[in-house]
């Protein structure tokens, strides 16, 4: 209020405006930097020593335990799985939460039932659903036997103790998990493109899916971006479900690098090299969200965000 | 419309830029997190401080475990209440926390400083370290008048360089538990003495269409039992402790453990599903009756109760023979591999701590745990109230031990100890070879 009422002195206004800002943003900004990036460089600090996490921190090892991590087979398994999840995750699930979308977004009775059913998934904890499936797909049980039952028998498979099949069992179940989530973010993003556009293209001979490609897809474009940039930093920070169900096995087939982290820092007490992790999980995402938002969402967000770089 | 729109796409990618900040920092944020410790333990320090000689100054123990269900819970507080009924000085606090809450909670606590006066322990590596930090007191000149009293080799387990740093209240041994039905219908009559004979029942068993053994793909530790006491039977309680010291496993009995391990495997003895299998799966396969062996603690039979569709596991049917020799091995029969649940008493513990110690040591209150089927307590004299004859054999079996080898993933650090596990179940699993576990175990020592 101050800084619009009518005072005649010019100079005093900008310093007042300021001030009001910053007393606004303090409480957000004092959490953030004790709870987000206070953290982020205790973690750098931390990786820097050879540390179980009790001792004082006087072992300083310098970038030993980056060295280790990027030698060391399993945390490449990782980081490999991870990256596998991004590309599974943007080449499967984003197109079939897409087509159902556009499926559900058409007139046709007990279309708001189907909606509910696709986005149930979503609304149970990683951790149940993890506990659930582990149950459905042990051997001999309810997937085994229904497979067995429709005489698809041969398909069975050790789902979670072959290592050659754990992932993709793991990524049909994520995919489970989230594509209800991604067909309601796209189904709003259709909800908002006038009806008249498509007509419009309908009349002046445009089949339907010239009319999907020419006209539906580039307007839901702001909505698919953040759905996929979700997608990544979800499959990036793949940690709960896949810790319940595998732990990361069988022999680290499974592993992610938050499981990576998890493992050395908690269990293993070399909180040194988990904070090393840490820092390389960090980086990626980081590296991630600032390139996605430079190339692919700038067109979004021009003069918001990337104004400021 | 697409002005809001834009608005909503910038903010949301802030925000997930915010949150991705936030997931990869948020994973040390307990290890920086102002200290979660209970502000009692805060409390403790100035009277364990001042002189607690005393009868009548205020004392408070601080007495963390992690026995969250009955009967140990009643029994615990049953004892703690005794002491403060005899002593009326003296406030016991006891904090209740399971197993992985209590892990987490009790470094986040000593990385502030704050150690609770008596807390719950394995011994081995983990309590080495907690030494080398600091965080416990040396009691060995406070137990030596009462220590004889206790089970030698599980006393050992609470000592690290020559020192004693806490008090064991519950040590068995890990053998091979059977169903005596499933033997008698695969026509074996008598439990196997040696390796051979282990191997030639496993192919009898499969004969007659039975799971010979359940193990533990996800969990790991289960089988690495398996192989730490076939190292043990070839190479002998020596070559063990020497492995375990100098971190060279590259020797003939680390190698001859996985040569057998390899036999075993050839025979296809494991329950379906075993590479993801946890414990309680496995525990549920021998329950149920699906499964005819598992080797495991003296734990096992309440497990395979509580996780059997009964609810009771096998009952009679379930029998407890000592793991087999292996032909030509220098290891006694009579050697073990072992462990149990103890006491670490942190560093600012009081007098009246130790005191209280060694009153929940005392025959009638360690006789109590036996009793209730809580533990094996290695107070001498509390034997006979051990009835079950399965662990009565394995009391039996901790009793003549020559010597006594505790949980390899305890005895080492916890690295060291997910290497060894990680190391053998990639063996049982097939897809690793007996010199490569060698070389991955030494690997792992020498990066300690």
């Amino acid at each position: 209020m101050s800084a619009t009422s009518a005072r005649p002195r010019v100079g005093r206004r900008l310093p007042t405006k300021w001030v009001t800002i910053a007393l606004f943003l303090l409480p957000a900004l004092a959490l953030y930097l004790v709870f987000v990036l206070f953290p982020v460089v205790q973690a750098a600090h931390y990786s820097l020593f050879k540390w179980n996490g009790l001792q004082p921190l006087t072992d300083f090892i310098g970038l030993k335990n980056y060295q280790v991590a990027l030698a060391s087979d399993t945390f490449i398994t990782a980081v490999s799985n991870n990256l596998l999840i991004i590309v599974l995750s943007l080449g499967v699930q984003i197109p079939f939460s897409l087509s159902l979308a556009v499926l559900l977004n058409r007139r046709f009775p007990g279309r708001a039932v189907f909606r509910l059913i696709f986005f149930l998934p979503y609304v149970l904890s990683e951790a149940i659903t993890g506990v659930v499936f582990s149950l459905l797909l042990q051997p001999g049980a309810l997937v085994d036997s229904s497979l067995n039952g429709v005489g698809l028998g041969g398909l069975v498979q050790d789902w979670l103790g072959d290592s050659t099949v754990v992932m993709i069992t793991l990524f049909v179940i994520i995919s489970w998990k989230y594509f209800g989530f991604h067909m309601i973010l796209l189904m709003a993003g259709l909800q908002g493109i006038p009806h008249e556009i498509e007509e419009a293209a309908l009349m002046d001979g445009a089949g339907r899916w010239q009319a999907f490609r020419y006209i539906t897809l580039p307007l839901l474009g702001p909505t698919l971006r953040v759905s996929v940039f979700l997608s990544m930093i979800g499959a990036l920070q793949l940690f709960d479900m896949v810790w319940v169900m595998t732990g990361g096995g069988p022999l680290n087939a499974s592993t992610t690098m938050a499981i990576s982290m998890f493992k050395a820092g908690f269990k293993n007490t070399q909180m040194g090299y988990g904070s090393a992790l840490a820092v390389i999980l960090f980086a990626f995402g980081l590296v991630l969200a600032l390139a996605y938002q430079r190339l692919v969402l700038r067109r979004d967000v021009d003069g918001a965000v990337t104004a400021f770089g | 419309m697409t002005t809001r729109l834009r608005l909503l796409g910038a903010m949301s990618v802030m925000a997930l830029l915010f949150g991705a900040c936030s997931g990869g920092g948020a994973t040390t944020a307990p290890s920086v997190a102002p200290s979660v410790a209970a502000p009692s333990v805060a409390a403790t320090e100035a009277p364990s401080e001042a002189p607690a000689s005393q009868a009548a100054a205020p004392v408070t123990i601080e007495w963390w475990h992690i026995s969250t269900s009955d009967p140990g819970k009643t029994v615990f507080q049953g004892i703690a209440d005794a002491y403060m009924a005899a002593h009326p000085n003296v406030k016991i606090n006891i904090t209740i926390l399971e197993n992985e809450a209590f892990k987490t909670k009790l470094t986040t606590s000593m990385q502030s400083g704050q150690v609770p006066d008596l807390f719950q322990s394995w011994g081995g590596g983990i309590m080495a370290a907690q030494a080398d930090a600091g965080m416990l007191k040396d009691i060995t000149a406070d137990v030596a008048s009462w220590k004889d009293t206790i089970n030698p080799g599980a006393l050992s387990i609470y000592a690290y360089k020559g020192v004693q740093y806490g008090i064991p209240w519950d040590m068995g041994m890990i053998g091979v538990w059977y169903n005596k039905a499933l033997f008698t219908k695969a026509g074996i009559t008598a439990p196997p003495a040696t390796w051979d004979d282990f191997l030639a029942d496993v192919s009898k068993l499969k004969a007659a269409n039975i799971v010979p053994l359940a193990i533990a793909g996800k969990d790991m530790w289960p089988s690495m039992h398996i192989w730490t006491y076939l190292a043990l039977r070839s190479g002998g309680g020596d070559a063990m402790a020497k492995m375990v010291q100098s971190g060279d496993w590259n020797t003939d009995a680390c190698k001859a453990a996985g040569d057998q391990v390899v036999k075993l495997n050839a025979l296809d003895p494991y329950q379906p599903g075993y590479k993801a299998a946890t414990y309680d799966n496995e525990a549920a396969a021998v329950g149920n009756g699906k499964a005819a062996m598992e080797v495991m603690g003296q734990w096992a039979p309440a497990v395979q109760a509580a996780d059997s569709t009964s609810k009771t596991g096998l009952g009679s049917d379930l029998g407890w023979f000592p793991f087999p020799t292996v032909s030509g091995g220098a290891g006694a029969p009579t050697d073990g591999v072992g462990g149990g649940n103890g006491i670490a008493v942190g560093k600012n513990a009081s007098p009246e701590a130790l005191d209280f110690l060694k009153f929940f040591n005392s025959v009638e209150n360690a006789t109590k745990i036996n009793a209730a089927n809580i533990g094996l307590s290695p107070v001498i004299g509390t034997e006979s109230a051990i009835t079950d004859p399965n662990l009565q054999a394995v009391l039996a079996g901790r009793g003549a031990a020559t010597f006594m080898q505790l949980y390899l993933d305890q005895a080492t650090s916890p690295a060291m100890g997910t290497a060894i596990n990680e190391a053998t179940i990639a063996l049982f699993d097939g897809a690793s070879t007996p010199d490569k576990v060698c070389q991955a175990i030494t690997d792992a020592a020498a990066t300690q």
